[in-house]
């Protein structure tokens, strides 16, 4: 445990360090992927530590700040138990340990909204205390992937659950479309958590230990409106020429994102038709069990059979419950979250595609001298730094992505076949058993017959 | 045939329609000894050896069906199936087996032969035919007779139909049933020729009897009330079984289109490329095993459908009965009332209305000749009346024995057959679910290679 310590320390001294880039408002890479890596901060967490005395948190529940908390290995709940393995690049360092749970509504007159109470327990310097405990709502979880993107474009930012579901939606908050979300929200935090660079992002400690009233503040002093408008007219600008000289790997990248979309897109909708087709037949299966009954009461002979065969429907009947409860707890959330991964991954590669294409411009300027060419050199290289730390970024994110999804899927699909496998075992024991009782009586029956 | 039958005269006619309890004793002490057993006992009659003939010596199946196109009553182009029928005799002693007979039937002339043996057995529980039209159907698949899975099951049908009638202790001795099965040409008019139709009882009749008798058997009210349940929750059960094999068939297609994904993906997809792909093979093979599941689980059903239709059978033996116990009914008040008019007319008291009284009453007394002639013809129809209501009476009898014989006989043949249809629904389950896990098996493992 004091290894830990010392290695999360050394990682928050890492931090102040690398302040090479403070003047470029979305420029920050680390290193690719080594845990020990330095990170480095958005220029607004920056500005924020001189408001230290804000930022002072305290734990909204003292009775948390228990022995547990100095055992940063012990997860708090299952799900983040199964993150924990399922993260196989994080495998012994991981000391930030985050969970997502009751949601409760709120009513006011303008609105009524859900909020989630998200419990945060680390053994980090760099946080003030051991606990915490906030309560968000899904707009400062949609705030808190703008600054991602923000600070790392081309980064690979984990996807938020949709804002709603217009399919099939009856009311925004029944008790499934919550569960669902809060499930997805308990991902998408976890993920980030596991990110090598993201994990140190200030604004993500913000987002899990700030009272209320302090995250809305923060939230006020980000770029103003006006500049990020600023920044998105010239990114459709950018993206509307085009990007010529897109290098060899990014254009395999993409041709990947490309059919990988297309093609998780059609799991997602084959994994959700074999859910309603698997409801619909539990549906009727539900029905076919108790006509047997109904039967053995007009039949005298046949009584013991018909129920027995009934008894054994019954029991197949509740076997597929169980099937498809599995299927959308382990198969849909994960096809799903990579459904959304990979529009978000179209992003990162607009994303990366502009800076190119801001550089790309420059270039030509300075090769037809179209302007002032005097800052031009200098602008230059500041761009071919950045692209460079972009392209790097998103490269060694990507392997990251890829063995993370390839691990996931393997993972989810081994689940449904097993939970198909079960399926079968229960439902063959029964009619098997059946069988035997049947046979049994009949030996019963021809022996008694015997003189 | 080798054989010809004992007494030509005898087995050329069906089964005498008039009180089975009456002068051909021969006949009917053999019908009360099959009744009773299977039909092992010698009764001393020739028509047993007979009878063992077609029990332990032939062989009868409908081995195949063809489409056919014809001209039919209006002369008009028609499409139709036959169906070949062959009867084969056993051997004693070496068990081979030598094709007797074979010719082409139509579904029409298993019903014709079908109501030929419900006029003329009215105390059997004649064994049912297989639908003339697909129902119950689930939507995948066909209610077209001329899809050939639907005559595939309908010749199998059909066989099952001859096979209960010549396993049948009475029926299988029935001459029509017998050039059924060996006369090809001029068949349909010599049944037409017993004139059987006419001895039909009309649907009407049988209504009338069913709402005005006042003291049938008990048993045969119970046997209707059981037939009723019986034709109500097969119904059900075969609604709902239909219903599932459709989500079920859903279910299992649905997954092969994870086959054309997962191909599609291992396309780009280096490492993991292989298990994507053969496991999408996997899902292939599980789609594609429905339709076999579902042939077999059609079987099942026209087990079940079998004894839907018998419930049918089972209430015109009780119709037949209430139709004899209301003639019944009705020739005993008839006797009654003439009985009470000719006391009445030797007392010269008048208690019942008589057109006789009125117009006595009217035009003057009648003479005492007149009186003693109407006596006298009363007396003749009393006496005619009397032996009537005792024949009737005997005649419903033993309709009621013969008939509770073969229901009992029904009875066991209902409990066997239905466990095991049962049974053989189970191990329909079982085999389906060990394709099941072969399968997902097969699957899990490419995946985990992935």
């Amino acid at each position: 445990m004091e290894g830990e310590r010392r290695a999360s320390q050394a990682r928050s001294s890492g931090l102040p360090a690398g302040g090479a880039d403070g003047d470029s408002p979305g420029g920050s890479a680390p290193f690719p992927g080594s845990s020990g890596s330095s990170a480095l901060l958005q220029a607004e967490v920056l500005d924020l530590e001189e408001d230290e005395d804000d930022l002072e948190v305290f734990s909204k529940d003292a009775s948390l700040m228990d022995m547990n908390s100095f055992s940063p290995m012990m997860p708090t709940s299952p799900l983040s138990m199964i993150n924990q393995i399922k993260f196989e690049d994080e495998p012994d360092l991981k000391d930030l340990f985050i969970t997502v749970d009751e949601p409760e509504s709120h009513v006011t007159t303008i609105e009524t909204f859900i909020t989630y109470r998200i419990i945060t327990k680390t053994s980090r310097g760099e946080f003030d205390s051991s606990e915490f405990e906030v309560r968000r709502r899904y707009q400062d979880f949609l705030w808190l992937k703008g600054k991602l993107e923000e600070a790392h474009p081309t980064l690979i930012i984990p996807p938020l659950p949709e804002k709603f579901i217009v399919k099939g939606m009856v009311e925004r908050f029944n008790d499934d479309f919550i569960e669902t979300r809060r499930k997805a929200l308990h991902k998408f935090l976890n993920r980030i958590a596991d990110h090598p660079t993201l994990t140190f992002n200030e604004d993500f400690k913000i987002f899990l230990t700030a009272q209320a009233w302090e995250l809305s503040s923060h939230k006020k002093q980000g770029p103003g409106l006006l500049s990020r408008m600023g920044q998105t007219v010239r990114a459709v600008a950018s993206s509307m020429r085009g990007v010529k000289n897109r290098p060899e790997e990014f254009m395999e990248m993409n041709n990947f994102i490309e059919l990988f979309s297309q093609k998780i897109n059609l799991i997602d909708k084959i994994s959700q038709r074999i859910y309603k087709e698997e409801r619909e037949y539990f549906d009727e299966m539900k029905e076919y069990g108790p006509i047997h009954i109904l039967w053995s009461a007009s039949e005298e002979d046949l009584v013991d059979t018909l129920k027995d065969v009934a008894s054994c429907i019954d029991r197949c009947c509740k076997a597929t419950e169980k099937r498809m409860s599995g299927l959308s707890e382990a198969l849909l959330p994960v096809v799903h979250e990579y459904v959304l991964y990979s529009e978000m991954l179209m992003g990162v590669m607009k994303r990366r595609d502009q800076i190119q294409a801001e550089l790309d411009s420059k270039v030509e300027a300075l090769t037809y001298k179209k302007t002032d060419t005097d800052l031009l050199p200098e602008e230059i290289g500041k761009l071919e730094d950045k692209m460079e730390c972009a392209n790097n970024a998103l490269k060694a994110d990507w392997e990251r992505w890829k063995q993370n999804m390839q691990n996931d899927i393997k993972l989810a699909f081994t689940d449904m076949a097993e939970e198909n496998i079960h399926y079968y075992e229960q439902c063959l024991a029964t009619w098997e058993s059946f069988l035997t009782s049947q046979t049994n009586l009949h030996l019963e029956e021809t022996s008694e017959d015997k003189p | 045939m080798e054989q010809a039958p004992p007494d030509p005269e005898r087995q050329l006619q069906p089964a005498p329609l008039e009180p089975l309890g009456c002068p051909d004793a021969g006949l009917g002490a053999a019908v009360g000894k099959e009744a009773a057993g299977a039909g092992e006992e010698d009764s001393g009659v020739d028509t047993m050896t007979h009878n063992n003939f077609w029990l332990k010596k032939i062989e009868i199946s409908v081995s195949e069906a063809e489409k056919r196109t014809g001209r039919n009553a209006m002369n008009m182009q028609e499409t139709y199936t036959a169906y070949l029928i062959e009867t084969r005799s056993v051997e004693h002693t070496d068990g081979q087996s030598v094709l007797t007979d074979s010719l082409w039937r139509r579904y029409s002339e298993f019903e014709l032969l079908r109501n030929y043996l419900l006029v003329y057995y009215p105390h059997i529980v004649v064994p049912p035919l297989p639908e003339k039209r697909a129902e119950f159907v689930w939507h995948k698949l066909s209610a077209d007779n001329m899809d050939p899975d639907f005559v595939e099951r309908r010749r199998i049908g059909l066989e099952n139909f001859l096979l209960r009638i010549a396993s049948h202790p009475i029926l299988c001795r029935d001459k029509i049933f017998y050039l059924f099965l060996t006369q090809e040409g001029n068949w349909k008019e010599t049944v037409n020729e017993t004139g059987f139709q006419l001895k039909a009882d009309s649907r009407l009749k049988a209504l009338n009897a069913t709402f005005r008798v006042k003291n049938p058997d008990k048993r045969f009210t119970d046997l209707k009330h059981y037939s009723d349940e019986l034709q109500s929750v097969i119904s059900h059960l075969l609604r709902v079984r239909a219903r599932v094999a459709d989500r079920l068939y859903g279910v299992y297609k649905v997954h092969g289109n994870y086959g054309r994904v997962f191909s599609e993906w291992s396309a780009i997809e280096k490492e993991m490329g292989d298990g994507l792909q053969s496991a999408g093979h996997h899902m292939d093979v599980y789609a594609s095993s429905i339709d076999d599941i579902l042939e077999d689980e059609e079987h099942y059903a026209d087990q079940l459908k079998e004894y839907l239709f018998y419930a049918e059978a089972l209430r015109a033996v009780c119709r037949k009965h209430e139709l004899m116990q209301y003639d019944l009914e009705m020739a005993a008040q008839d006797l009654a009332s003439k009985k009470q008019q000719c006391e009445e007319l030797a007392t010269g008291t008048v208690r019942t209305f008589s057109l006789k009284g009125m117009t006595t009453k009217l035009f003057g007394q009648e003479t005492p000749e007149q009186r003693e002639a109407r006596i006298k013809v009363l007396e003749e129809q009393i006496n005619e009346g009397e032996q009537q209501l005792k024949s009737k009476n005997l005649e419903g009898r033993e309709f009621v024995k013969n008939a509770w014989a073969d229901i009992e006989r029904f009875k066991e043949q209902k409990n066997r057959d239905l466990k095991e249809a049962l049974i053989s629904y189970a191990v329909m389950q079982i085999s389906m679910c060990k394709k099941g896990i072969q399968v997902w098996t097969n699957a899990k493992e490419c995946f985990s290679k992935m």
